[in-house]
């Protein structure tokens, strides 16, 4: 469970972040959705106690994030950017990870499993230094970080960003058999016809603002298709609203 | 994809991070980075190499009076200190800076949200490592250095007055310096910024005080770090307007301290 109110964040004087609230509950994924620059990354950042929100609070199962025992026993998080260092080898970053929480070594062998990293054809993947990964192996080295603790909650930003159809394919099973053992799991994104594919929930946001929290079939049933209803909430909060009908042609 | 491990449970023990499972992933992060041995090897390359260049080239025959009599033995076999204390310096600020530049500061403090914590835990490894390297390599350097000084020069042995300790010191040194570096780069966050500011320390502030003149280089420079090292910490013979040797020991202490502190509270104020 995630509960965010009343957040914002500004960096001079723009503000990324106004006055959000909302809830992500477990057992279902929620597609945490808005156009580029809405404030998602941002948002999630300061859910992992990363950026200090300027007001509000979010709080996971209950707690800060700064206050959690065993952070990453309680929730995985698979950030927009790298953050591993291109030198370590995938196993040498995760060991070292699940050495910070007291997390047994097996598990490194367990999530380099699940995201298919220790596979024979990748097995020599899981022992390569991490700067030479493609986009994709990177999301599979972040995600298999994501799983080391074996959280209740997921956050994940724009998790298939790099993915092939393949892989695309293999994170939708996986967040929904995430959320189906009970799982909290918040996926962001800009697509929504993406996050169609795996979540029931919806977060909308713009300019920081938060526009929707709805379900993927009640935002559908309210326009001709789910991607004009996204449009019309959306409209008016994108970057590029002043060429938005071209925008939204070159999308169709 | 395996679903079975996907079921909770898999981790389910008791207990948090604290210090020490957080000070075992600063050492697995350390030694599995290839910088880390290469820095070393540079720092026991200029410990080694530079106490041989110079002890090897002393010519007591051709000195005058006063250089013999203030020739000290033990000071000249740590010339390498001079670029020692630069690639341990380096090491502590590539401990942080390549965190920022990497990303992998977000998982790292996304594991271990108190930031004083973490990098308490990061100074406790690399100081760990550096005074370990830094002794190892300090006792080489003098024994190699008394080796290749020539007779009829004096030579220093462990059991005179003043040269263990001087010894001990000169192996101390390199590590605050790293210490230094690792504070320094966790306000500098980039690894050029804050090595630059670690050589600023070391070899430009005693340059600025030369054309201040002679009563400020004397008043001021015995406070700088490097003019410590070669004229506190090694030396066995006393030098005019320096610090004792416990006293210079305890001022680089409180810089790394200090630095430390800045560090800390930099890192815990700003957003990563």
């Amino acid at each position: 469970m995630i509960e965010a109110r009343g957040l914002v964040k500004r960096y001079g004087s723009t503000t990324a972040v106004d006055n959000l609230s909302f809830d992500v509950r477990p057992g279902t994924v929620t597609g945490f959705l808005g156009p580029n620059g809405a404030g998602k990354s941002t948002t999630m950042r300061m859910m992992l106690g990363l950026d200090r929100p300027d007001a509000g609070t979010v709080r996971i199962n209950g707690k800060n994030y700064r206050d959690l025992r065993s952070p990453l026993r309680e929730v995985g998080a698979l950030l927009e950017a790298k953050a591993f260092h291109p030198g370590r080898t995938a196993r040498s970053h995760l060991t070292a990870l699940a050495a910070s929480n007291g997390i047994p070594r097996r598990r490194v062998n367990d999530v380099l499993e699940i995201t298919g990293m220790a596979q024979l054809e990748t097995r020599r993947q899981a022992d390569r230094r991490a700067g030479k990964f493609s986009l994709g192996m990177a999301q599979r080295l972040g995600i298999a970080a994501a799983l080391l603790g074996d959280p209740a909650v997921l956050l994940l930003d724009e998790p298939v960003n790099g993915l092939d159809p393949e892989g695309i394919r293999w994170i939708r099973n996986l967040l929904k058999n995430l959320a189906a053992h009970g799982r909290t799991v918040l996926v962001s994104s800009h697509l929504i016809s993406e996050v169609a594919q795996t979540a029931d929930q919806l977060v909308v946001i713009g300019q920081g603002r938060l526009l929707a929290q709805t379900t993927v079939a009640e935002l559908s049933a309210r326009s001709s298709s789910l991607e004009e209803a996204f449009f019309q909430l959306t409209e008016g909060s994108t970057e590029y609203s002043a060429s938005n009908i071209a925008y939204r042609g070159s999308l169709s | 994809m395996t679903t079975a491990t996907l079921t909770r449970g898999a981790t389910r023990t008791a207990g948090g991070y604290g210090f020490r499972s957080v000070a075992r992933m600063e050492w697995l992060k350390l030694r599995s980075v290839r910088s880390t041995a290469w820095v070393l090897l540079v720092f026991a390359a200029g410990m080694i190499g530079l106490a041989i260049l110079v002890m090897a080239h002393q010519h007591w025959a051709t000195m005058s009076p006063a250089d013999q009599a203030s020739f000290d033995p033990t000071n000249n076999s740590f010339a390498g200190l001079a670029l020692g204390q630069l690639a341990l310096g380096v090491l502590g600020v590539l401990a942080i800076t390549t965190e920022f530049s990497s990303g992998m500061i977000r998982a790292t403090l996304a594991a271990v949200p108190r930031r004083p914590l973490l990098l308490a835990a990061k100074a406790a490894v690399l100081g760990a490592v550096t005074l370990v390297a830094g002794e190892v390599l300090a006792f080489a350097a003098f024994a190699v250095g008394e080796a290749v000084l020539r007779s009829p020069a004096p030579h220093a042995t462990l059991g005179q007055p003043g040269v263990l300790r001087a010894v001990l010191m000169a192996g101390a040194y390199p590590g605050l310096i790293a210490l230094i570096g690792l504070g320094l780069g966790a306000v500098i966050r980039h690894t050029a910024g804050a090595i630059c500011a670690v050589v600023g320390i070391l070899f430009v502030l005693p340059l600025i005080l030369v054309p201040l003149g002679t009563s400020i280089q004397n008043s001021v420079g015995q406070f700088m770090p490097m003019l410590i090292a070669e004229n506190s910490l090694t030396a066995v013979k006393p030098q005019s307007h320096t610090l004792s040797p416990g006293l210079g020991f305890g001022m680089l202490c409180l810089y790394a301290a200090a630095a430390l502190a800045v560090g800390s509270w930099a890192l815990a104020r700003r957003d990563a």
